[in-house]
C-alpha cells in the first residue's frame, strides 16, 4: 500500500518488515521517531536506554542471542557509543545488527555539526546513506542481509532532511526471521589481545569484500545525463537538490553506500565526463576518496563544509539563474524558541540569576535559560559536562566553590551526569549540583527515562530514587525544592553554596506540557494595583507582556504557576 | 516537462497546529495520486519558535524543501511569520495569512518592536495577499484551536479538489469528537 511516511517512520517500517525484534536507543533529534515508531509494532520490542553506549551494547547482546537488533541515536550519540562500536566491528554479529545515526547539517537542534561518516571509516563498519523515505525502507531491509552475510554491524546514516521529510513509500509484509542459535565462540567474541589480533585481519578482509560489493550493488547507481561536460558524484539529501536543479542534464553517480566507497565505479564514471563535481554536505569524504584514487575533482572549494545545502545553493554554484522574489524592506524581529509558560525550570533560573551565580549548564530544555532576560548559563558543551566540569572548575578555587553551580536535567543526569557526581564525591570538591527533575525527557519531545517510573511503552516500571542515589554515591546534603516556590529555591541555593561539602539540590516539578499535570488556571492582572514596574517581566514568560504601561496576561498561555505573582510588589497578579 | 511541481509553505508559531494542516494536505494529495514531499524541522523550534513546513507535489518531487522565490502559496498562521517568509513567495504567488498577532520574546522584553501595518507591507511586497481574521472564525466554529482548519478552508480555494474530497481528508485526519467543529471551521474559512 502507498503511504506518505516520515524518513524515520519508514526506517521503523523497514525494521519491522526485516524481522527486527529488539530495539534499544537513546532519544536525540533528528533520530528519536525511529524508535518511537518501531515501538508501535507489537513484534518489535523497543526501549529507551539511559544512554547510547548502553543502547548499542544492548543491541549487540540481542544480536548475540540470535535476534535481529537495532539501536538509534543522533550524531553526538555516536561519540558516546564509540567505544563498543570499534570493537563490535571486530567481533561481528550473530543475527543482523543495524545502528542508525542521524546527522544534523545546519544544526537545527544540535551543539555541533560533526560528520558521522568519519566513524564508519575509522571503525571499518559499512555505512549506507538513504536520500528519501522509500530508500530508507529499502536500505534497512538490505542492511540486515549485509550484516549477516559479512558478519558486521551496519550503520545507516540519516540526516535532518531525510529523517524529518515525508515522502511516498510502499509497504510490504514482515519477514518472519528465525532466531540464530547462540554458540560460544571465544575467538570471535572475547576481544583480549590474542583473539583481537586474529580478528583484525578479518576486518580488513571484510572491507576488501565490501569494496567489491560497492562496485556492483543497488546502493550505488548512475543516472545517465545528456551533457557530459560535467559529471556529479553525490549522496544523501544533496542528491535530491542536484536532481531538482539539473534534472537529467548531467550524469550523476549517486552513492548510497558511503563506506567503503567503490574505486572502479568512480574511475569509470569520471572517465566519461570532462569535469567531476563532488556534492556532499559537511566534510569532503567522497572528495578525499576520489583524490586518493587519483581522480581530479571539484569539491569543498566550491561546496561548503559548513551548514546544509538547498536547491538554490547548488543552482548558484552551478551558475543556474535563481528565481526573483519580493522583499518587505524591513527588519523582522526574530522568534527564538522560549521556555514554555509554566515551565518549572523558570523559577529556578530566576533564582540563579538573582543570586548572580556562575552556572555550568548542560543540554535540554533548560539550555533555554541562556537567553534573555534570564541569561543564567555560562557553558553548554555536551551531555553530562556540567557536573564533571563543575568539579574541575571548583576543585582548586574556593571562590568558585561558593559561587558556582551545575544544572542538569533528569534524563541528562541518568545519561552521563552520575559519573561526574561520583567524581565530586570521590575526589571531594565542594560543589553544588542542581538536578532539574521535570520527570521527563523534555527537549526531544517527552520520552520516558529511568527517573519517571514508566518505560517506552508507557507501562509502569522501576523508578530511580534520585535522593537515595545521590546519598549512596556519598553526597550527604541532598535537598528537594519546588521551583514554583521562589523563596524555597533561594534559601536552598544560599544554604548549599555556603555549605562546606558537596551537595545536590533536586528542583522537582513535572513539565507543564505533560498531559497528567493539572494547572491552576490562568491568573490575571489587577490594573488598579499594577504600577507598570515590569518586575514580572524579569522571568521571560511568554504569557506576560506590557500594554499601555500595565502587565497583561495571555490567558490562553498562562498555566497559573504563580512565579510572576511572587515578584509583584503590589500584589496585582493573582486569581 | 509534464506536471510542474507545486510548492506550498505553511508557517506559524510552534504550538499553533501547523502540523495538522500539512498532514491533511498530504492526505488529500496522496489520494489524488501525486508524488509528494512534506518536510519540517522537529525539536528545538517547537518551544514557541518560528516554524515552517514545506509541502511539494507533482509528478516527481526531488528536493524536500522550498527556497526563496519558489513558493506558489504561503499559508501563514500569524502575521509576523507571513512577513518573515515573504521572500520565499514566487513573484506571482499567493500569500494567505491570519491577521492574528503573537509577540515574540524580543518584542515582549522590549528589545524589538512588532512592525506596524504589516498587511499593507505584505501586499506591497508584490504578492497577492489574502489577510483575514481566522481566529474569530475558529471561535465562531466552536474552538480557537480550529484556526488551522479555517486557514485550510481558505487554501482549498486554490485547488480544484471537490468539497467531498476535502471532507474525506478531514475525516481521516481529525479525531471523531472534533469532527463537527473542524468541518464547520473549514467551511467558514472557505467562504470567508
Ligand atoms: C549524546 C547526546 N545524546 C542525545 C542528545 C539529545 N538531547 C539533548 S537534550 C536531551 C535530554 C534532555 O532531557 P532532560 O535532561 O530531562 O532535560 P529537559 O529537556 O527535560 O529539561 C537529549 C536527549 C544530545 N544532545 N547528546
Amino acid at each position: 500500500m502507498k503511504k506518505l511516511m516520515l524518513g524515520n517512520e519508514a526506517f521503523a517500517r523497514g525494521l519491522y518488515e526485516a524481522g527486527c525484534s529488539f530495539a534499544s536507543s537513546y532519544p536525540g533529534t533528528p533520530s528519536t521517531e525511529i524508535t518511537e515508531f518501531a515501538a508501535k509494532y507489537p513484534e518489535v520490542y523497543a526501549e529507551w536506554a539511559p544512554n547510547e553506549k548502553v543502547a548499542m551494547e544492548s543491541a549487540f547482546g540481542a544480536s548475540l542471542s540470535g535476534k535481529r537488533s537495532f539501536c538509534g541515536m543522533k550524531h553526538v550519540g555516536l561519540n558516546v557509543a564509540a567505544d563498543p562500536l570499534f570493537t563490535i566491528s571486530y567481533t561481528g554479529v550473530n543475527a543482523g545488527m543495524i545502528i542508525a545515526v542521524a546527522d544534523d547539517p545546519g544544526m537545527h537542534s544540535s551543539q555541533n555539526e560533526q560528520d558521522s561518516r568519519h566513524y564508519a571509516i575509522a571503525s571499518k563498519v559499512p555505512m549506507l546513506e538513504p536520500s528519501d523515505s522509500a530508500e530508507t525502507l529499502a536500505f534497512v531491509k538490505a542492511a540486515y542481509e549485509l550484516s549477516e552475510k559479512y558478519d558486521t554491524p551496519v550503520i545507516i546514516r540519516m540526516c535532518t532532511r531525510v529523517a524529518h521529510s515525508q515522502s511516498v513509500i510502499e509497504t510490504s509484509e514482515r519477514d518472519e526471521i528465525k532466531d540464530r542459535p547462540y554458540e560460544k565462540n571465544g575467538q570471535k567474541y572475547i576481544m583480549m589481545p590474542a583473539n583481537a589480533k586474529a580478528r583484525h585481519p578479518f576486518v580488513e578482509k571484510r572491507t576488501v569484500l565490501l569494496t567489491e560489493l560497492a562496485e556492483n550493488c543497488d546502493f550505488n547507481r548512475v543516472d545517465e545525463g545528456e551533457d557530459s561536460s560535467i559529471g556529479i558524484i553525490t549522496c544523501s539529501t544533496s542528491y535530491q537538490y542536484v536532481k531538482e536543479v539539473c534534472g537529467n542534464k548531467y550524469p550523476v553517480l549517486k552513492i548510497g553506500m558511503t563506506n567503503p566507497l567503490p574505486v572502479k565505479m568512480i574511475k569509470d564514471f569520471a572517465s566519461k565526463a570532462d569535469k567531476i563535481y563532488v556534492i556532499e554536505e559537511l566534510d569532503g569524504i567522497i572528495e578525499s576518496h576520489c583524490r586518493n584514487i587519483g581522480i581530479e575533482v571539484t569539491g569543498k572549494e566550491l561546496f561548503s563544509n559548513i551548514g546544509e545545502f538547498s536547491q538554490s545553493y547548488i543552482a548558484e554554484k552551478l551558475g543556474v539563474e535563481l528565481p526573483a522574489y519580493g522583499k518587505l524592506g524591513e527588519e523582522i524581529p526574530g522568534r527564538p524558541p522560549v521556555m514554555c509558560a509554566g515551565c518549572p525550570h523558570r523559577g529556578l533560573f530566576y533564582t540563579l540569576k538573582k543570586n548572580k551565580v556562575k552556572v555550568l549548564g548542560d543540554i535540554g530544555c533548560y539550555t533555554l535559560g541562556a537567553v534573555p532576560p534570564l541569561s543564567a548559563l555560562d557553558t553548554t558543551i555536551c551531555m553530562g559536562a556540567s557536573v564533571s566540569g563543575l568539579h574541575g572548575f571548583n576543585k582548586l578555587s574556593e571562590e568558585n566553590s561558593s559561587s558556582t553551580v551545575a544544572v542538569i536535567g533528569d534524563s541528562t543526569f541518568m545519561h552521563s551526569g552520575i559519573t561526574g557526581l561520583v567524581n565530586i564525591a570521590y575526589n571531594e570538591s565542594n560543589s553544588t549540583v542542581i538536578i532539574l527533575d521535570n520527570s521527563i525527557t523534555g527537549m526531544t519531545g517527552h520520552q520516558q527515562n529511568p527517573t519517571t517510573g514508566y518505560n517506552l511503552k508507557g507501562d509502569p516500571c522501576a523508578k530511580i530514587n534520585l535522593e537515595e542515589l545521590c546519598k549512596s554515591i556519598g553526597i550527604k546534603r541532598v535537598t528537594v525544592v519546588d521551583p514554583y516556590n521562589l523563596k524555597e529555591c533561594d534559601d536552598a541555593l544560599k544554604a548549599e553554596l555556603a555549605a562546606d561539602e558537596p551537595s545536590v539540590i533536586i528542583s522537582r516539578r513535572p513539565c507543564a506540557l505533560l498531559k497528567y499535570v493539572k494547572h491552576n488556571g490562568p491568573i490575571s492582572c489587577d490594573t488598579d494595583k499594577c504600577i507598570g514596574c515590569k518586575s514580572c517581566m524579569r522571568i521571560g514568560c511568554p504569557a506576560i507582556s506590557i500594554k499601555e504601561g500595565k502587565a497583561v496576561i495571555d490567558s490562553t498561555l498562562c498555566t497559573g504557576c504563580g512565579v510572576c505573582s511572587q515578584l509583584c510588589p503590589k500584589d496585582a497578579l493573582g486569581k | 516537462m509534464t506536471v510542474k511541481t507545486k510548492n506550498i509553505m505553511i508557517v506559524g508559531v510552534g504550538g499553533q497546529g501547523t502540523l495538522l494542516a500539512s498532514k491533511l494536505l498530504g492526505k488529500i494529495l496522496l489520494m489524488k495520486g501525486y508524488d509528494i514531499k512534506v518536510s519540517e524541522v522537529h525539536g528545538m523550534s517547537q518551544r514557541g519558535g518560528s516554524v515552517v513546513t514545506y509541502v511539494r507535489y507533482g509528478e516527481k518531487v526531488y528536493s524536500p524543501i522550498i527556497d526563496k522565490g519558489e513558493a506558489d502559496i504561503i499559508l501563514s498562521f500569524e502575521l509576523l511569520e507571513a512577513a518573515r517568509w515573504i521572500e520565499y513567495l514566487k513573484t506571482d504567488g499567493i500569500i494567505i495569512t491570519n491577521t492574528q498577532q503573537t509577540n515574540p520574546m524580543p518584542v515582549i522584553t522590549g528589545a524589538a518592536e512588532y512592525p506596524e501595518n504589516l498587511t499593507d507591507k505584505i501586499a506591497a511586497a508584490g504578492a497577492r495577499a489574502i489577510c483575514f481574521d481566522a481566529l474569530s472564525l475558529a471561535e465562531e466554529a466552536g474552538s480557537s484551536k480550529a484556526v488551522n482548519l479555517v486557514l485550510l478552508g481558505k487554501l482549498s480555494n486554490s485547488f480544484d479538489f471537490t468539497e467531498e474530497e476535502w471532507m474525506k481528508a478531514i475525516e481521516v485526519s481529525v479525531p471523531e469528537k472534533f469532527l463537527e467543529i473542524n468541518k464547520k471551521a473549514f467551511l467558514l474559512g472557505k467562504n470567508a
